[in-house]
């Protein structure tokens, strides 16, 4: 089964990126390329067997730990916003999304 | 040890790149040297060879003012393993004192509010061990790659023969470990990152049992998979490092295993009196898995790791053969599961409260697009496609569910193995380190070469590298131990013994001895 020029313009869109059409092409080889490796999970007889999402499953702790629901770190707003792109009155800025 | 004679003048330090984190720790100790003498050593080293591109970033200034206080935790007679050793992090563990990138573009200028667990308790803060950041170590971009030459950044040369890689992703943390620009650093290991690295430059490195270290501040790439580990020259040194470093982290990460924290070095120390026996290894069991010995592997890479085998039967361990059938099966496995962990990871970076931004855009999604595709990387751009694809309607369960059956099966492989062995051995790497550019337009080709770690990555075990003697062009080769779970400890004494008899691990580039 090889991908076509349409499926990769669908993952890059749900992915939210822009290839160029140069790398549009380039990425459909490569994924080619790749998923012809990925066929030899075909041959595996997984019949019965239970995914395994986490190797925290075959360590015995199955359940993830949650921990109180209490503030535990300092307010770091000014720290935490430093990196970001643009930044106003504490607030993010994006692009106007409701017209 | 000797004290310093009381006619001798200010002692040379000019040595102090030779030693162990051991023998330096010990010096620091004695008082022959200061925290900020050693840190003013590594930095005039690293700023020598800043030609192999191991560092994205250093600071003299931070370095000293941590030297500063590991200097006052020694002058108020604290005596501590690692108080006052300099080191140097891999630039996905976030740090306060030095900008963070991960190998990326995306994160150019990134400066963290918080230091990862793993930096915090190695470091000079409050309850740290007091080990002193000297910068941050060059990566492949969010840890993806096995030869370093996807760093956004700058290629790292291999200290051994600089028109070669020094493997990937913690390829800056070999490298320096490598060229005595730092005694240790940490690194990460999501398929094979710390151990490839450590055996194509001829040091050591362990990868712990998934959840001994906290992920916590370690940018991330594919959860399931990502362990910190240190990198040093010896069995010794990754054994005191992995002591300060290791531990539940239960407010913070989830996945930390809630086992207390083990002081690995104190047992390695205890043994070292073993060595004297005529076998301190006996009753130790090795698997040699057929799989990790075919025609796959270069025969200069065997050679090595038969006959570092041969000096563990010397000790008194014995060789047991075992099968992991589906070995070549965990390069497909690995690259469904980690490139789908990665899109939804990467999926944060959207130009909105961190990490680059394009500059023009039309609106809200063609913010996210234009950002995104400057920001990342060929490598983290392919495995984005590849991930998001393999979790896409119609695709999720012949690729990613299929994927995690598989990941069971591998790790039921190494359990049956496990009855009859204690460890099992192979190469880490099928060859030495490859020439800079040979693989780069290869994604493919560089996927393969992960063969020997993937499996263990995806069952969880603990893994490392251990220098076992060169190979083609004088290059240094890796043997690869994987332990059961939790066996860090066994792991670290069977190399610490294999290191009490043989050499490899001391020997230096000589360009950089």
């Amino acid at each position: 089964m090889a991908l076509t020029f349409k499926d990769i313009e669908r993952v890059a869109n749900l992915a939210r990126l822009e290839l160029r059409p140069d790398e549009t092409e380039r990425t459909l080889a490569q994924l080619n390329g790749f998923f012809a490796l990925v066929e030899q999970m075909r041959a595996v007889d997984t019949d019965g067997v239970a995914p395994l999402a986490h190797p925290a499953a075959v360590l015995g702790q199955v359940a993830l730990r949650l921990r109180e629901d209490v503030a535990s770190e300092p307010n770091q707003r000014e720290a935490s916003q430093a990196s970001a792109p643009a930044v106003e009155r504490g607030l993010f800025l994006v692009p106007k999304v409701i017209e | 040890m000797s004290s310093p004679s009381p006619s001798s003048t200010t002692p040379s330090h000019a040595d102090l790149h030779e030693l162990s984190v051991a023998e330096l720790a010990a010096r620091l100790a004695s008082g022959s040297v200061s925290s900020v003498e050693a840190t003013q050593h590594f930095l005039a080293r690293i700023a020598r060879h800043d030609a192999l591109g191991a560092f994205l970033a250093v600071d003299a200034d931070a370095s000293l003012a941590q030297a500063r206080a590991a200097d006052a935790r020694l002058a108020a007679g604290e005596r501590t393993p690692l108080l006052g050793v300099p080191l140097a992090h891999k630039d996905v563990f976030v740090t306060r004192d030095f900008p963070t990138t991960a190998g990326s573009k995306m994160l150019a200028g990134y400066r963290s509010p918080f230091d990862a667990t793993v930096v915090s308790r190695l470091g000079t803060g409050l309850g740290g061990a007091g080990m002193v950041t000297l910068g941050k170590l060059n990566c492949d971009e969010f840890a993806m790659g096995s030869g370093n030459e996807n760093s956004a950044y700058k290629l790292v040369q291999n200290p051994w023969d600089v028109t070669r890689v020094p493997g990937g992703s913690s390829g800056g943390s070999a490298a320096a470990v490598a060229a005595r620009l730092v005694p240790a650093a940490t690194g990460t290991d999501t398929g094979g990152s710390i151990r490839q690295p450590a055996s194509l430059t001829g040091i050591t490195g362990i990868k712990p049992t998934y959840g001994r270290c906290s992920r916590y501040g370690m940018v991330a790439f594919a959860s399931s998979l990502d362990q910190a580990g240190p990198m040093a020259r010896s069995a010794l040194d990754c054994a005191l490092l992995l002591s300060a470093m290791a531990g539940p982290d239960p407010d913070r990460d989830s996945t930390s295993l809630d086992l207390p924290a083990v002081d690995y070095a104190s047992d390695l120390i205890a043994s070292s009196a073993d060595a004297a026996r005529a076998a301190p290894l006996k009753g130790l069991r090795i698997g040699l898995p057929a799989q990790f010995f075919g025609a796959g592997c270069a025969p200069d890479v065997l050679a090595a790791v038969r006959a570092a085998l041969g000096e563990f039967e010397k000790l008194g361990a014995t060789l047991v053969d075992v099968s992991l059938p589906l070995t070549e099966l965990s390069i497909p496995v690995y690259y469904v599961i980690a490139p789908a962990e990665a899109s939804s990871n990467l999926s944060r970076f959207d130009g909105v409260r961190y990490g680059h931004r394009a500059a023009h855009y039309l609106d809200l999604t063609d913010m996210y697009k234009k950002s995104r595709s400057e920001g990342f990387g060929d490598e983290a751009t392919r495995r984005i496609m590849i991930g998001t694809y393999v979790l896409s309607h119609g695709y999720y369960d012949a690729y990613y569910l299929k994927a995690q059956k598989i990941r069971r099966l591998i790790a039921q492989d190494f359990q049956t193995a496990f009855a009859q062995c204690d460890v099992i051995a192979g190469p880490v790497s099928p060859t030495v380190a490859w020439k800079l550019g040979e693989k780069s337009s290869d994604p493919v080709a560089n996927y393969l070469a992960d063969i020997y770690t993937l499996s263990s990555s995806l069952a969880g075990l603990p893994g490392m590298s251990v220098p076992a003697g060169f190979g083609e062009g004088g290059m240094p080769v890796g043997l690869q131990l994987i332990g059961n779970y939790f066996q860090e400890a066994q792991l670290l004494g069977a190399a610490h013994q294999f290191q009490l008899a043989t050499d490899w691990h001391q020997q230096a580039p000589k360009a950089f001895a």
